[in-house]
């Protein structure tokens, strides 16, 4: 395997995805990232100078509207699914 | 058993013409499910009051004269990564077991609008990611050809239940080949609009700039039908186009003549299975007997198409994944030590192994220092795939190859070697990186009785090219389909 994934790096990105993953697991992400990204390497096989990276197919541009309220107050609905409410708020832990 | 071989448009047009109600149509679809789904597990999510009900309701408004659309009172299947109002969307997650949305998919209200009534939620991979509904987090799909096979995935469950008769037609999503590959693997029609044809407003987002949402059918007709519903341009969504020739159903004309169509050789080289070849070749063949124009072409960067998709996507998906944090939906971790210990608890406990694997490759590549090596690379690729199919389009009036390199796998093969797995979307993926429609109609079976699917790729915004070489091959290729 041409890509070897440490620890460093997996406890990284495990930080960016924010997942904890487990002594196994990162054993097994390591492995199956360091396959996929052998196989992505192929990309390096063609000469890309001078081509416009392409996000979208389209030329769209942004599309821009007024901000107007169209809804109504649907905030009962929304927090119908909240794992935890009160007072019309989402109960989140302690952030400072 | 009689109405349930019905199309969904036959369907329609029956009980318009008083042959046959809504209500008969909906409860002869749920005693099929009864009879059907404990084998199949076609469905996350049914809702059986709430279907017999809005049965009655489509059945008073079409003899009141005041529901008239193109599918009223035909009961459909919608995949559960579409919100529906009221209704449990789970992604087949556990990070989305208890989400009921509050509001519908923008697709969902145009079929409503139409007349369809919905019978539930299709069962599917997790968020979308996988190719044989076997990463569904409520159990896997069986094949309803065998049921020792998969169904194909993501909208494994859709395929599933147009093949058994557990509804009249579905809806599905197809980022790689989620539509066509399942439909390919369970003998059904399914097709994948151009990019921006559908709303996606509702939809919840893997990979957003490969994303569409399409129909899965019995039959080319309904095919035609359905896309005709969903298309249309949508503010809530701004990779909506604008297009007018939505008219699908004016293009269900039997003629091929003098239509040009390309056989890319590099789809029929290696990897192939010999039996897939054969059929395929042998559709293309009907094609040049009723006179459309074939001929061999080189189409290449086929082999970089995966790596390519699979580094976009992924990036994408990494992204779209982070709002699932437990805060405002779905599961939190039941014990947490602060917020960031919630979110990350959430996310592993809430999130099946492929998701995962997919999250953080997509975070690895638009990591500060590989983002220009990979995803940045990805997206060059991406621009010459496109161009490589803008070339062949200056040719040839359509694409034919196969859908997939094999028919439907075994259940359990594929997740032990994921890359094995993502080979299998060779045919299918380029058609999501280059924006382009593609439809897949059956075109025979293998030797264990196993569909086979013919695809077609056409230029943007020509779905209606694919719609008549489609309706025309599937006169050519005569009746098709499970006996039940």
């Amino acid at each position: 395997m041409a890509n070897v994934i440490s620890d460093e790096t997996i406890d990284y990105v495990g930080i960016l995805a924010k997942l904890e993953l487990s002594d196994g697991e990162k054993e097994q992400a390591k492995k199956d990232m360091g396959r996929m990204l052998d196989y992505i390497d192929k990309l390096g096989e063609l000469d890309t100078t001078g081509v416009e990276p392409m996000s979208h197919v389209f030329p769209v541009q942004n599309v821009f509207r007024e901000d107007v309220v169209t809804n109504g107050d649907e905030s009962a609905k929304t927090l119908k699914n909240a794992p935890g409410e009160k007072d019309n708020m989402f109960i989140v832990p302690i952030t400072i | 058993m009689e109405l349930l071989s019905y199309g969904a448009v036959e369907l329609a047009t029956a009980i318009k013409e008083g042959k046959a109600t809504a209500v008969e149509a909906m409860e002869a679809v749920l005693s099929r499910i009864d009879a059907m789904e404990e084998k199949i597990n076609a469905y996350v999510t049914i809702d059986r009051d709430a279907a017999l009900e809005e049965a009655q309701e489509a059945q008073k408004k079409i003899e009141a004269g005041v529901l008239t659309g193109v599918l009223a009172g035909v009961p459909m299947a919608v995949k559960d990564n579409l919100c529906t109002e009221g209704m449990l969307t789970t992604c087949a997650s556990k990070i989305l077991g208890n989400f009921v949305p509050a509001f519908s998919a923008e697709a969902v209200v145009k079929l409503k609008q139409a007349g369809a009534v919905m019978i539930g939620k299709t069962n599917m991979d997790e968020f979308a990611m996988g190719s044989t509904t076997e990463t569904s987090a409520f159990g896997e799909t069986k094949n309803p050809w065998n049921l020792e096979y998969v169904p194909g995935g993501s909208s494994g469950g859709s395929a599933a239940a147009v093949a058994s008769n557990e509804c009249f037609f579905a809806v599905g999503s197809d980022t790689g080949g989620s539509i066509r590959q399942p439909a390919s693997f369970c003998g059904v029609v399914g097709l994948k609009p151009t990019y921006g044809t559908v709303s996606r407003y509702g939809l919840i987002a893997y990979g957003s700039s490969l994303d569409q949402i399409g129909p899965l059918t019995k039959n080319v007709s309904d095919c035609a039908a359905v896309l005709e519903v969903l298309a249309g341009h949508d503010t809530k969504d701004s990779t909506s186009i604008q297009r007018e020739d939505t008219d699908f159903t004016s293009a269900l004309v039997l003629d091929v003549a003098g239509l040009r169509i390309g056989i890319p050789r590099d789809y029929f080289g290696e990897g192939l299975d010999p039996e897939v070849k054969t059929a395929v070749l042998a559709a293309a063949q009907a094609f040049a007997a009723a006179g459309a124009i074939v001929e061999e072409f080189d189409l290449s960067l086929v082999e970089y198409a995966i790596p390519t998709y699979y580094t976009i996507a992924a990036a994408e998906a990494s992204s779209n994944l982070e709002r699932f944090d437990g805060v405002k939906y779905g599961y939190r971790t039941p014990e947490f030590d602060g917020l960031h210990n919630m979110y990350k608890k959430t996310r592993s406990e809430g999130f099946g192994a492929e998701v995962k694997r997919r999250i953080m490759l997509g975070s690895f590549v638009l990591s500060s220092g590989y983002y220009d090596a990979y995803y940045l690379k990805a997206l060059k690729v991406k621009a010459m795939i496109k161009k490589a199919f803008d070339d062949a389009f200056a040719n040839y009036d359509l694409i034919l190859g196969p859908v997939a390199p094999t028919t439907a796998p075994r259940l359990g093969e594929s997740l032990s070697d994921p890359l094995k797995m993502y080979l299998g979307d060779i045919y299918t993926i380029s058609v999501n990186l280059a924006g382009l429609p593609g439809i897949s109609v059956p075109c025979g079976t293998d030797k264990k009785g196993l569909p086979i699917g013919l695809q077609l790729i056409a230029d943007r915004f020509c779905e209606k090219k694919l719609i008549q070489a489609a309706y025309t091959y599937e006169k050519l290729r005569g009746a098709f389909g499970l006996e039940h």
